[in-house]
């Protein structure tokens, strides 16, 4: 009984944050590579994916800070994180990279930063909705194939 | 010398990002193939025993490879050596211009693409690369070992006898390689030096 209920709120807090826009096809795609051989690929991914993206948005931070007009070099750092924001699906994360590129294009420096505010907190409220999916889905047990949100 | 259908094939797979890296190995193995990423293009031109600065290695037979790989699978914006200049040097090499190259960009940008595909490159993928894009995969590496073999048996006879043997490997080789793969090539391994 407990088992299905916890499983109801994992289906629904992950099509939550398909609904709501924080995720994309892309984080299907990674579920459909998680099996017997690879059983944790997704968490593992959106584990690394955090890691990694907190240094860049730190490296953003700094750069801002201190050498806020060289463009291309904040350019660089929100390409990477463009990058594996799509990797995973992170579609709100990735959108925003995309508005602070273009922002760096213009050489906006301003656009850049309140960019970088909006990102920051996407992250954030994305690793955090992310922490509890996993969390819950640890404690319904072994993970199963992926299904698409059936509700 | 047939193929074997049931042989694994050994994909290199070459990007800077460790996520990246992460997902294509697993798109790659969930595909049955063996797996070798990289994470520069020093490193794969390492691993395919031709060192950086070593654009026109003597002809070496693959049987001499250190390690067979039948596709390379690349990012396009790596730091140091882009995926072009991979692609470049992979093409420039003797004993290594026959193997399948497939770039991977997160940006849809034409004429980055179409640099790509005249400078010999299979194909393009646009990141994210998805389990679908794995299809795509097979019929290239297929041609390429046709032109490995088909090179190694020119080689073997002298010339006159090699055109028999061609087609009777073609017709073996017909269902896996999709119809159109027949962007015409440049070369052709008679003239291999």
């Amino acid at each position: 009984m407990e088992y299905s209920n916890l499983r109801r709120q994992a289906a629904y807090m992950k099509k939550s944050l398909f609904d709501q826009g924080y995720l994309d096809e892309q984080f299907y795609q990674l579920e459909e590579l998680q099996d017997d051989v690879s059983p944790n690929f997704v968490e593992e991914v959106v584990t690394l994916f955090f890691r990694d993206s907190a240094r860049l948005i730190s490296n953003i931070e700094q750069a801002l800070d201190k050498c806020p007009q060289e463009f291309s070099k904040l350019n660089a750092y929100v390409h990477q994180l463009k990058g594996s924001s799509s990797s995973i699906g992170a579609s709100r994360v990735k959108n925003e990279c995309t508005l602070f590129r273009q922002y760096c294009d213009e050489e906006n420096l301003e656009g850049c930063l309140k960019s970088f505010q909006k990102m920051k907190r996407e992250h954030a409220v994305l690793r955090q909705k992310l922490e509890s999916y996993f969390q819950l889905l640890r404690q319904v047990g072994p993970a199963e194939k992926a299904t698409r949100p059936s509700m | 010398m047939a193929v074997a259908t049931e042989t694994q094939f050994h994909v290199l797979a070459v990007d800077d990002s460790l996520l990246d890296r992460m997902l294509i190995e697993r798109l790659l193995k969930t595909s049955s193939y063996q797996v070798t990423t990289v994470d520069s293009g020093s490193k794969a031109l390492q691993i395919l025993g031709l060192q950086d600065d070593q654009t026109n290695s003597p002809f070496v037979s693959s049987d001499q490879h250190d390690v067979e790989v039948n596709l390379i699978i690349t990012d396009y914006c790596m730091p140091e050596m882009t995926g072009y200049d991979l692609l470049k040097k992979i093409k420039e090499s003797s004993s290594l211009k026959d193997i399948p190259v497939v770039i991977m960009s997160s940006e849809n940008v034409p004429s980055r693409i179409n640099r790509c595909l005249e400078e010999g490159a299979e194909e393009f993928f646009l990141k994210p690369v998805q389990l679908s894009d794995m299809n795509r995969l097979k019929p290239h590496i297929l041609k390429g070992k046709y032109k490995e073999q088909h090179q190694q048996q020119v080689l073997q006879d002298d010339s006159i006898t090699s055109s028999n043997k061609n087609s009777n490997k073609r017709k073996a080789m017909d269902d896996e390689i999709s119809p159109e793969m027949t962007r015409p090539r440049l070369t052709s391994s008679l003239t291999v030096l």
